[in-house]
């Protein structure tokens, strides 16, 4: 038995010829907030169907919560919110999720609760048929904190979903962290993954070309920062931009590229300016540029 | 395996195929056939000596052969095919349930929308039949056989039918399949049998093999079943059972049980190997 939630010991994964996951060893533990991200054929989701017991590991072991993945005790911990989830169009929502209930054995009661914390609440009696895509995704949350799953695997959740929805979905997600429960999710939409992952793995051809926190992926590419400033008029532009080695972006800003630790110098002769600068922005890599850099890494030719 | 949860999907079946209106489906065609057939069966028979109730049992017996085998393969052929094409398999396979008992409860619900059709498209025929008032009651306990004995039938078509849907990948094929299973388990085998009775013309095969071959398939030992427990000199318009004079009726019944059991254990096992 091991404390970690999921423990991968040169875990692969092999289609005939092609190895969509290669010797993949990690151990996630309770509570963090792991996002997967890689390019299309990483591996992420032959990943996720190992874990959720859907396929088989080729070779190397995947357990989850000490039992082997896929096993009862391993569904029973896990919950799962597929990309674009589908259900049957002719129940409504709450008949949908009282199914669900039963099959996890909880008691159909909590449907309610779950509808109205998913924004769902006037729309359970309607039948599932008629909901939005984005409605649909909701339902499929609800569907996977059906009691309170120690793990939630979640596939590209936010696709579909307007920018409103997708804030109350991480705020859901977000809590259910907070109470100890580990999410894994899988994302392409990197920008707004930032603030709820504890550590990012990134994928490249089955195997993990980056693993760590945001910030330690950032100082391991190195990868420059940016500062924009804006002047209060167009005079003392060439000015600055002469001093701060910059380049001007327009007639009325700047922007400055330099090393992350070299940021707090460059403030100081930005203040120099005083009152003609009317802002100043810091831009640090994102995760876009930390992914980019990961994936191009050795060789640029096999993005697709 | 934990029966709460076969229930669970049995309820959700029957649930969907209400909404789909394929309970209501299945009533109305067995109904109507059943009702013409009722209405029909004293036409030709005119004034025999036999009860009408028993004319209409063997009616009854060859529509059965046709169409219940064909709405169990309809039910069936989209339980796993159709979710896994739709998306909706993956999901509850990650669900803390076994998948036999996802396979009960299908079969179960199925079972129970079957079970109702026939039950109550028979016994409308009955009813029509009855109203006549020249019947009496004796040929009843071999419709109820029939009613018991097609709801079998169809039990085994439907697990028949969740193999085909968990063995291929898209409910088109599934369909296809179907159909052509169909077609030969209740037309092209009696007709072959019946060309191999024409060309043996009496010899070893007419007596020793074709007997087998017949209670051999579902189909036909369904019929042979009922044909046999008809009240007095009836059994005459068997088709191509009439001329079968090998295992017993009993042997028959018991095949088709086995047929069933088998059908839904290799289906489990088919359904265990999905990887969706």
């Amino acid at each position: 038995m091991s404390a970690s939630v999921l423990v991968l010991d040169n875990l692969c994964k092999r289609y005939g010829a092609l190895a969509a996951v290669k010797d993949m060893t990690m151990a996630v533990e309770p509570g963090e907030r792991l996002v997967l991200v890689g390019h299309n054929g990483a591996g992420k989701t032959t990943l996720f169907n190992m874990v959720l017991g859907l396929t088989r590991p080729s070779s190397g072991n995947l357990t989850v919560f000490g039992a082997p993945a896929g096993s009862l005790a391993a569904r029973e911990a896990t919950a799962f919110l597929p990309e674009s989830v589908a259900f049957n169009g002719a129940l409504s929502g709450t008949e949908t999720l009282k199914f669900f209930a039963r099959l996890r054995g909880e008691d159909v009661a909590c449907v309610h609760g779950l509808l109205d914390r998913v924004g769902l609440a006037d729309a359970g009696h309607k039948a599932v048929r008629t909901y939005s895509k984005g409605m649909r995704q909701r339902l499929g949350l609800a569907q996977a904190l059906i009691g309170s799953p120690r793990l939630l695997v979640l596939d590209e959740p936010t696709s579909g979903l307007d920018p409103v929805s997708r804030k109350r979905f991480y705020d859901i997600v977000d809590s259910c962290a907070a109470r100890g429960t580990t999410v894994l999710t899988s994302s392409h939409a990197l920008t707004e993954m930032e603030a709820h992952a504890d550590r990012i793995i990134i994928m490249r051809k089955g195997e993990m070309a980056a693993d760590g926190t945001l910030q330690s992926l950032r100082q391991q590419t190195k990868l420059p920062t940016r500062i924009r400033v804006r002047a209060v008029s167009a005079e003392p532009v060439s000015q600055m931009t002469k001093e701060l080695d910059g380049c001007r972006i327009n007639g009325q800003a700047v922007e400055v590229v330099c090393a992350a630790n070299r940021v707090s110098a460059h403030m100081k002769s930005i203040a120099a300016f005083g009152d003609a600068v009317a802002d100043v922005e810091i831009l640090p890599p994102g995760l876009d540029d930390i992914y980019l850099h990961f994936s191009a890494r050795n060789d640029g030719d096999d993005l697709p | 395996m934990k029966p709460g949860r076969v229930a669970t999907f049995a309820a959700h079946e029957l649930r969907v195929a209400f909404r789909n209106r394929w309970v209501v489906t299945a009533i109305a065609v067995l109904t109507v056939f059943a009702g013409v057939l009722a209405f029909a069966g004293s036409a030709p028979t005119g004034s025999t000596a036999a009860d009408p109730l028993t004319v209409l049992t063997v009616s009854l017996i060859s529509l059965s052969v046709y169409i219940v085998p064909l709405l169990a393969l309809l039910l069936a052929f989209d339980a796993f095919a159709g979710e896994r094409e739709r998306g909706t398999l993956s999901l509850l396979l990650t669900y803390p349930i076994e998948r036999s008992e996802m396979v009960l409860g299908k079969f179960a619900g199925h079972s129970v929308i079957l079970g109702c059709a026939i039950f109550i498209g028979f016994a409308s025929a009955a009813g029509i039949v009855l109203l006549d008032g020249k019947a009496d009651l004796a040929g009843a306990s071999a419709l109820l056989r029939l009613t018991v004995t097609a709801t079998l039938l169809g039990m085994t078509f439907l697990a028949i039918g969740y193999v085909v849907s968990a063995v291929v990948r898209q409910a088109t094929t599934a369909a296809a399949l179907s159909v052509g299973l169909w077609l030969i388990a209740v037309v092209l085998f009696d007709l072959v049998l019946l060309s191999a009775l024409v060309a043996d013309d009496g010899g070893l095969f007419t007596r020793h093999i074709f007997p087998w071959l017949l209670v051999g398939n579902p189909a036909d030992g369904f019929r042979l079943f009922n044909l046999a427990s008809l009240p007095g000199d009836v059994a005459v318009a068997g088709g191509v059972t009439a001329g079968a004079a090998g295992p017993s009726p009993l042997v028959a019944l018991v095949i088709l049980v086995a047929w069933a059991g088998g059908a839904l254990l290799f289906a489990i096992d088919r359904v265990r190997r999905i990887e969706p």
